[in-house]
């Protein structure tokens, strides 16, 4: 069901997030999928996350529609051309996917393969624009389609705590122009600064769900304070990843952490989106224990 | 513009023999030459040949027409050589072996895209020569070039503190970008208005 029904009907939604393999043995991350599944309006699935080589993002969604999970469709401009890129966006309607995250894509120097082809043949704004020309029954040269034109539910990404925070808001802008539907976020650490976000982008009307990843511990707060774009860990939470290094280890400080965060962050936006990053089985503790509950 | 650079000492020796004749070629404007490197190595290479064939230095090798006739000058060098290494950007190699088919016409040097027009001297400024010059919405700095990914709509979202995603050296041409031309002003306006695709036929 696309994000945009569920929203206009009024629902939270929850995502989740699924790395596929590196491999073809998907038998592991369908199990993590369907642990999650039951607490989750559906799953996300990364598209060579990291620009690190992994089993196509497509052909796991059609793993995860088969099971009746709900996916959605990350699809980054990283490597594939305007053609390749239409085409998957075609596969994906012919599977019944029913909503995109469209991105941009880290670049090919961050992941495995260091010496590939960046492709970036087009953006996330020119690839929103791509989606609803085929939306609108041509493809990117203007060539009609045949048959009727698929149709989506088109979210991008933001990041709320960047600094500084215009720019953000301006591709926010122009990703909406260009027929953005829904907004996925960066890590979100910082309630403060993500409600001065909220009221910056309530002018736009578009549903934002925010991100929230797990923390694992204190040094990966501080790689993410020193590495990531967008993400600030204050120190506080640092200082309680800290204080029980047995807590933190076992993931029970980060649980807490982000059920927090959620229960704080929900009524500033239409959603959540988990970031498990391996850490799925904890999916299900940080919800409950955040209090909300999936609406299907 | 272009630069090149001597190829490595290891890679060119096994080439050289008695009948190798060097040819450098040290004058045009668009290619940055490393004239004092080349001529160290030409030393090194005497002492270890003493019988190399010798030597020629010309200019603009690329012009065919113009080396064709300069070349004549240079016949009786030419007939003893069987091998020839020449210092020059790829243009000007191509040039020779072109010119002396018979000839085996070797590259000394690697020739390296060098940002800056043709015809002007080195500049930091980039131009990937994109055909759809977007300067004048782009606070006249080039996205293309400027952005690791040649981005065209605006910032990827990867910048940390004004830094590129791909280096914490490099900066984020598009933070300069946004930075310049405000993003509240007319010129983001228009910005946000348009979906930039490129045209790659226009640059090949
Ligand atoms: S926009 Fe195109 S033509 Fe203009 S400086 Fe950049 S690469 Fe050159
Ligand atoms: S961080 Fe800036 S310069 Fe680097 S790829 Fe992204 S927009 Fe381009």
């Amino acid at each position: 069901m696309k994000f945009t029904e569920l929203t206009k009907n009024g629902k939270f939604i929850i995502t989740s997030e699924l790395g596929p393999p590196k491999g073809f043995h998907i038998e592991k991350a369908l199990h993590e999928a369907e642990v999650v599944w039951p607490y989750v309006n559906a799953i996300n699935v990364t598209d060579n996350q990291s620009s690190v080589m992994r089993l196509g993002g497509l052909a796991m969604c059609k793993a995860l529609l088969e099971k009746n999970i709900e996916p959605v469709f990350q699809v980054t401009c990283r490597d594939r051309n305007r053609l390749a890129l239409q085409s998957d966006i075609l596969s994906a309607a012919l599977f019944g996917i029913d909503n995109l995250l469209l991105l941009t894509g880290d670049h090919t120097t961050l992941g495995d393969h260091k010496d590939a082809k960046p492709v970036f043949d087009l953006d996330s704004v020119s690839l929103t624009h791509m989606v609803k020309q085929l939306e609108a029954g041509k493809d990117l040269a203007g060539n009609i389609l045949d048959g009727e034109p698929p149709k989506f539910c088109k979210g991008a990404v933001v990041s709320p705590c960047a600094e500084p925070l215009d720019p953000q808001l301006f591709k926010m802008e122009k990703k909406i122009k260009a027929g953005i539907e829904f907004f996925q976020t960066q890590a979100v650490y910082e309630v403060d600064k993500f409600d001065k976000f909220m009221k910056r982008v309530k002018e736009f009307g578009v549903p934002v769900y925010v991100g929230i990843v797990i923390l694992k511990g204190p040094g990966m707060a501080k790689f993410m304070n020193e590495n990531v774009a967008g993400i600030n860990v204050p120190q506080e939470l640092i200082e309680e990843l800290k204080k029980d290094k047995e807590k933190t280890k076992s993931g029970q400080t980060g649980i807490e952490i982000a059920a927090r965060l959620i229960k704080d962050l929900k009524p500033l936006c239409q959603g959540v989106h988990l970031m498990p990053l391996g850490w799925d089985d904890k999916v299900p503790q940080i919800l409950k224990l955040s209090g909300i509950t999936v609406d299907k | 513009m272009l630069i090149t650079q001597l190829k490595k000492k290891e890679e060119i020796l096994p080439f050289l023999k008695a009948k190798t004749l060097l040819v450098a070629c040290f004058g045009c404007k668009e290619v940055f030459f490393p004239e004092k490197e080349y001529q160290n190595i030409k030393e090194e290479f005497k002492k270890l040949y003493p019988d190399l064939s010798g030597e020629i230095v010309l200019d603009y090798l690329c012009n065919e027409d113009y080396t064709a006739k300069r070349l004549e000058l240079y016949r009786q060098e030419i007939e003893k050589a069987e091998t020839m290494v020449v210092f020059a950007c790829g243009v000007g190699v191509q040039t020779l072996a072109g010119l002396l088919a018979s000839k085996t016409v070797l590259a000394g040097c690697d020739t390296f895209y060098l940002p800056g027009f043709s015809g002007f001297t080195p500049s930091s400024y980039d131009c990937e020569q994109c055909g759809e010059c977007r300067l004048s919405s782009t606070a006249g700095i080039c996205p293309v070039t400027a952005c690791s990914k040649g981005l065209l709509n605006g910032p990827c979202g990867g910048a940390k503190n004004g830094k590129c995603e791909v280096s914490k050296i490099k900066e984020c041409g598009w933070e300069n970008i946004m930075n310049k031309i405000t993003t509240t002003g007319k010129v983001a306006e228009k910005l946000k208005e348009s979906v930039s695709i490129r045209d790659y036929k226009k640059s090949q």
